[in-house]
């Protein structure tokens, strides 16, 4: 089995690399984020949960993973 | 605890179809801790909570989710758009909030100025219209001018929210006429958001019959948070109940309390 080749993405503004062809649920657990309390925004589109194990990400794609936190 | 409150015969405080017992709402923000949050908003009583929407912080250890000390079951978490200096960064956050599946409510915020953080009334009644059109309930923070919470309310706001002063300032509340004339023009509740200090500026503001206040800072900046809430409780409690009792009239003489009549020769 080959190693998996990775991609450039941007993910909250800062550069990061990725699996190539990896699905955005697989992203956020390699970043060991709970998709039950994130919101993923894939190219200014905002992916529902349920499509998140299958959209792609593709070289060059920006994400956003935003959460609730405290404010008034 | 218990209060008097059962004596007053109230109306039911409903935003956007859902009604809520307590008048006061509160912000999460600013607090030393979440335990300290935590136990504020108990005190405090609100059903309603504010948060806002931030990028998830990927290099720090993961700090423990705000959620996990405000259960959602419990507390009805009224998302807002603090921050957002443009309608379409506004409805941008807006869209994110709604994703995270609580509910369709959004507290918008579309701020014009950094110094003031007064908000920038022509964004915030387009944001209004987009995102009434897309199905939120939109609960629009506003300054006390009449006019502006008129176009509010025509573009779909569920609740107009005008200003006591300045955000986190603690000024109290600057201009009672204004609120008290947006109260009673306004079909939709009037919820104060912003600038109150301390427990006689949520009396006073409940006193204009406003329908509820939204504070944050009030809260957490207090030296104890927990004992704040708690008095906060208590005047909006007091400010309702005096507004629904009706004050005495303003009389610039004197008059006695004691009979005049019956006094000793």
């Amino acid at each position: 089995m080959t190693a998996t080749a990775t991609i450039d993405i941007t993910v909250n503004g800062e550069p990061r690399g990725a699996p190539e062809g990896a699905t955005l649920l697989a992203l956020l657990e390699l970043l060991e984020l709970d998709p039950r309390v994130v919101v993923v925004e894939h190219n200014r589109t905002i992916v529902r949960r349920p499509s998140l194990g299958t959209v792609r990400i593709a070289a060059g794609d920006a994400i956003e993973l935003v959460h609730f936190v405290g404010g008034g | 605890m218990t209060t008097a409150v059962e004596l007053v015969r109230d109306t039911p405080f409903t935003i956007g179809g859902r009604t809520f017992q307590s008048r006061l709402m509160v912000g999460t923000g600013k607090y030393r801790s979440n335990d300290e949050m935590a136990r504020a908003i108990e005190a405090s009583g609100a059903e309603i909570v504010t948060v806002a929407v931030r990028r998830v912080n990927l290099d720090r250890t993961r700090d423990e989710s705000l959620l996990h000390y405000l259960d959602p079951k419990r507390y009805f978490l009224l998302a807002n758009t603090a921050g957002c200096y443009t309608a379409e960064d506004a409805i941008r956050y807006a869209r994110l909030a709604r994703e995270a599946g609580f509910n369709e409510f959004v507290k918008l915020e579309v701020i014009g100025d950094q110094e003031t953080l007064l908000p920038d009334v022509a964004g915030l009644l387009e944001a209004t219209r987009v995102l009434v059109q897309e199905g939120f309930k939109v609960l629009a923070y506003t300054n006390e001018d009449l006019i502006v919470a008129l176009r509010l309310e025509e573009a779909g706001a569920a609740a107009v929210m005008p200003l006591a002063s300045p955000i986190g300032s603690g000024l109290g509340l600057l201009n009672p006429f204004s609120v008290r004339t947006i109260k009673r023009r306004l079909a939709v509740p009037v919820v104060v958001d912003a600038g109150v200090g301390t427990a006689s500026d949520a009396c006073l503001t409940m006193e204009q019959g406003v329908d509820g206040i939204l504070m944050n800072t009030a809260l957490a900046a207090a030296r104890d948070p927990v004992a704040m809430a708690h008095a906060m409780r208590l005047a909006v409690e007091a400010g309702r109940a005096a507004f629904l009792a009706g004050r005495m009239p303003r009389r610039e003489v004197a008059m006695p309390s004691s009979p005049a009549e019956g006094m000793l020769d």
